[in-house]
This record gives structure tokens, sequence and C-alpha cells, in this order.
């Protein structure tokens, strides 16, 4: 069992806690002058994205989580599993509704997400920052409005909802900040 | 042509404190000075570099070694983690009333508040009892800090006062496991490190957890602490209890100083320190060599003496309003 020092501690190391993979964010150290130190971190847990403080006596050892991030191509979902392809391997992994949760809403096939895996196994995607996606379902455009301003709600090709200008149409592709779900611009083709 | 490609990327040779802190930190010190000159008491400049350490269980030196006349094969030596020890040596050969400000050295300490060098200013009071030098820290806190930061006279508390009022817990008569229970409570999962911890390590944790962040703003004395954490504090009995004659200066939560009535029997002395080295051996630590030359100078004879020391970079954190140690010095850890 691979473990760290929390003299190895800094944001980013990942250890296990409570039995789920986490990521440290912060790491202080505290000691009173003549007593004992302690490492306070803030750490996100991987697996469902909460934060907490946690803290360790300075010294201890934790259990390092084999956490790999890793770019991966988004295949298809065969209505349980979300499908994600290596690249450079062409190995296949299929993370459940858990891993994909919210990033869902911005899959399109064959688009690059980045697939966390513990021990192998997806355990959270993060869709790439921007994303190209189709109108599937809005008010009818109004033309010659491209001042922007007010905008309407349009269903993506995903079935993420965003606020568009008003001039967008059906079938338009348009590109939207994953990371705020804002539109940015139409797609240049 | 050289062969290093110049300037050398990632090493950022600039200082971390600013021109204005470093006049900050001077003024400070010239002030000090002035008004240790104003009070009697006498400048001094104890070794750096000793053949003994102190034995504190929670304070880790520096080890290096010495080759040359007289030591062919190398002997040990430690940086002082306090220039303690020498100054007691002096205070019993009669030197009357004594200050330092001197770099010292602890291993592992790293952090916003803590680099592994860092000044202090130590000073005993031969003749004064610790109640009459908490007193004298806080004037002369007032003093020196006149004009720079708007520093109040110090609030005092009682460490019994401090942890019943914020805890309901009592250090002198509680269980370990009420402690234990408390911190698994309020803040979370106890470390995994601190299992069969025993009752001390569960009082820092608080102590640095809970009790200080719920200080109030400005200078607060916490006084009077229980015995398993007097470290070089005199002992006295309270009614039933027994209470280390030690102090703690707090600024907006950050410990700042710490003081004692200092223990002057020598056989205590050599039982405390033989004590720290079997805590420390029980958690895994080296034991060190207990200092023959200190003890002695306590057989001869020390005053009756209170002694505070006090983090220079700090007191510089505070009158800066710096939250980083880094930017409190010239060059910290990473810039040395």
């Amino acid at each position: 069992m691979a473990t760290y020092s929390t003299n190895e501690f800094k944001g980013g190391l990942k250890i296990m806690l409570d039995n789920d993979p986490c990521s440290i964010i912060e790491n202080e150290f505290v000691k009173p002058g003549k007593g004992q130190a302690f490492n306070r971190v803030r750490i996100r847990n991987l697996k469902t994205g909460r934060v907490i403080e946690r803290t360790f006596k300075s010294g201890e050892n934790v259990e390092a989580a084999d956490v790999m991030e890793t770019d991966m191509q988004y295949l298809y979902n065969d209505g349980e599993f979300w499908h994600f392809m290596d690249p450079d391997s062409y190995e296949q992994v299929g993370a459940g509704s858990a891993a994909v949760a919210d990033a869902s809403k911005w899959l399109k096939e064959q688009d690059s997400c980045l697939v966390t895996l513990w021990n192998g196994d997806p355990i959270s995607v993060t869709p790439p920052n921007f994303v190209m996606l189709a109108v599937a379902e809005t008010d009818p455009g109004v033309r010659g409005d491209t001042s922007g301003g007010g905008g309407k709600p349009a269903t993506l090709e995903t079935g993420a909802v965003v606020r568009v200008p008003l001039f967008i149409d059906i079938g338009e592709v348009i590109k939207v900040d994953t990371r705020t779900g804002a539109y940015v611009g139409r797609a240049k083709d | 042509m050289p062969k290093t490609d110049l300037p050398i990327k990632g090493a950022d040779w600039r200082p971390g404190a600013s021109t204005e802190v470093l006049r900050l930190r001077a003024e400070l010190l010239a002030r000090i000075r002035d008004w240790f000159r104003s009070q009697d008491v006498l400048e001094v400049d104890t070794p750096v570099l000793s053949h003994y350490a102190a034995t504190e269980p929670a304070i880790e030196p520096f080890q290096t070694g010495f080759c040359g006349p007289g030591s062919p094969h190398g002997q040990r030596l430690y940086l002082h983690t306090s220039p303690e020890y020498f100054m007691k040596r002096l205070l019993a050969a009669g030197s009357g009333p004594v200050y330092q400000v001197s770099h010292v050295f602890r291993n592992g300490e790293l952090g916003r508040r803590h680099n592994p060098e860092f000044s202090m200013l130590e000073w005993y009071r031969p003749g004064m009892d610790y109640l009459t030098l908490m007193d004298e820290v806080d004037t002369m806190l007032a003093t020196i800090l006149d004009g720079l930061v708007d520093y109040r006279s110090a609030q005092r508390l009682g460490y019994r006062q401090w942890w019943l009022e914020h805890t309901g817990l009592d250090p002198w008569t509680d269980e370990v496991s009420a402690f234990r229970d408390f911190a698994e409570r309020e803040l979370g999962p106890a470390p995994a490190g601190m299992q069969h911890a025993g009752l001390e390590p569960w009082l820092d944790l608080l102590v640095s957890h809970w009790l200080e962040p719920r200080l109030p703003s400005g200078a607060v004395f916490i006084h009077d602490y229980p015995p398993g954490q007097a470290a070089l504090a005199r002992l006295r009995t309270d009614g039933e209890l027994q209470v280390a004659e030690r102090f703690e200066l707090y600024i907006d939560g950050m410990e700042v100083a710490n003081g004692f009535q200092e223990l002057t029997d020598a056989g205590e002395q050599s039982e405390r320190l033989e004590q720290d080295n079997r805590t420390r051996a029980a958690a895994g630590d080296s034991s060190l060599p207990v200092d023959p030359l200190f003890l002695n100078a306590l057989v001869a004879g020390m005053p009756d003496t209170a002694g505070v020391a006090l983090g220079l970079e700090r007191l510089i954190m505070y009158a800066g309003a710096l939250d980083d140690i880094d930017s409190a010095m010239p060059f910290s850890f990473s810039r040395a």
C-alpha cells in the first residue's frame, strides 16, 4: 500500500480518506510553540465533489489514492453507461451516472473529456471547457436582431438548456462555456 | 559564453519582505534596543552552535558537526532552538537582567506562521515574578508599537477559564476521552496518529483548532497552565491543583510570546529533561544529550527569575498587517 507522509502534502495530491479518493486543495501547518504539530487540510472528495476540512498529526502517514486524470474520447451512451476511449491505447471504460453527473448534458460523441480514474474505474468526468452543440429547440429566430440583449432559452442536442441571443435559430451550432453554462458565440464554420 | 542560460528559471532572487517591511523591522529592532537600555537590561549574544540541545519533546533541533582540532572524527553539534540555557547560565553567573535578539532554528516547522529559522527576542528578569513580567511585556509592546499600530493593553484570561468557557472541559480534572469526544464532535474524525495519544496532544489540537480561533482580537495573555504544559515553568500548588506558572501572549489570535516563572530547582529540572527524553523515545524521536553545563548552573544557583521569549517575525506580521511570515523577513526558507 503506497502512503504519503504529511510532509508530502501539497495541492493536488491524491489520498484516501474515509475510504474515498480525495484531492488536497490546501495544506496548512499549524503548531503551538511548545506543542504538537498538525497539518490542517482542505480536501475534495473526488467521488462526491464535496470539500471538507480535516486535521492530521504532522508526520502521520496516509494511504495514497491511485487516481489518474486522463483525456478520453466520449463514444456513446448505452442507456446505463457512458463509454469513453483512451485515444492512445483504444482501451474503453464505462462511466455510470454517479461519475458523469452534470457533465452528461454537455457530452457529444467524439468530444474529448477529462476522465478521473480511481483504481482504473471512472469516478468523475469533466467536459471540455468549450463545446460546439446544435440547437434542437428554441423560439423562432428574430432576424436582424444581433444585439444579443434579452435572449431566450434554447435546448441543445445533448439536452442542456442555455440562454441564447434572440437571433439564434434551430439547427444552428453554438459555442458554450461548460463551466458557466454561458453562450459564447455562433460556431464559425 | 557562459554555459548557463541566464536568468535561471524558477530561482526567484528577490526578498520576500518589501522595503517598507524591512524599514519596519529595523525600526522595531531599534526601539526594542532603546527600550531595554532604558530599563537597564543588558544585551547579550550567546552561541547559536552548541554541544547540547533543548530536550523539549515537540521542538526538533537541527544537527550539524565539528571536525577539527581535538575532534579528528567529528563531533555532533546542535543549532539552538532558543538561547534559554545559555541565558540562564549568565543569570547564575550574576549577570542581572539580560535580553537578546537571536536567530533560532527549529527543524520541521514551515508554514504561513512558521519558518525553520526565525528571530527570537528573549529576556530574563531576576527578582521579578511572571505576573509582573506580563505587565512589562504589555508596556514594552505599547512603547515600541506606538505610532505604528493601534496596540491596546492586553486582557488576561486563566487557561482553565479559557477552556471552561469555550468547551466546558477542565484540563485538570477531565479524562482524556472527554477531550477526544469533544474534538471528534466539533472537528470531525480524530487524526489517525492520535489513536493512543495522551492528554497533551489533545490539548494542543483543541488549543490550535478550537480555542485560538475563538480568542478576541487584540492582545490576550493566557496564564496558569496545567502541569503537563509546564515546559520550564515552576509549579505551584493551588488548593488541590498543581499550576504551572506560565503565560502565552496572543495578538489577534496569533501566538506571539511565551513566558515562565523559571524553574530554578536543579533536581526537578534534571528530572524534567529526562522525562522529555522518555517522551521523545515513546514518540519514536531520538533522545537528546542533557546539558550538564545548564544543570550545573542551576546547582550553583540561579536567582528567582521570570523570563519570556517573543517571536520577532510574528510581531512584525502584526505591526505590518502581514498574513505570511515570508513577507516579514528578508529571505524565508524557500528563498534562503
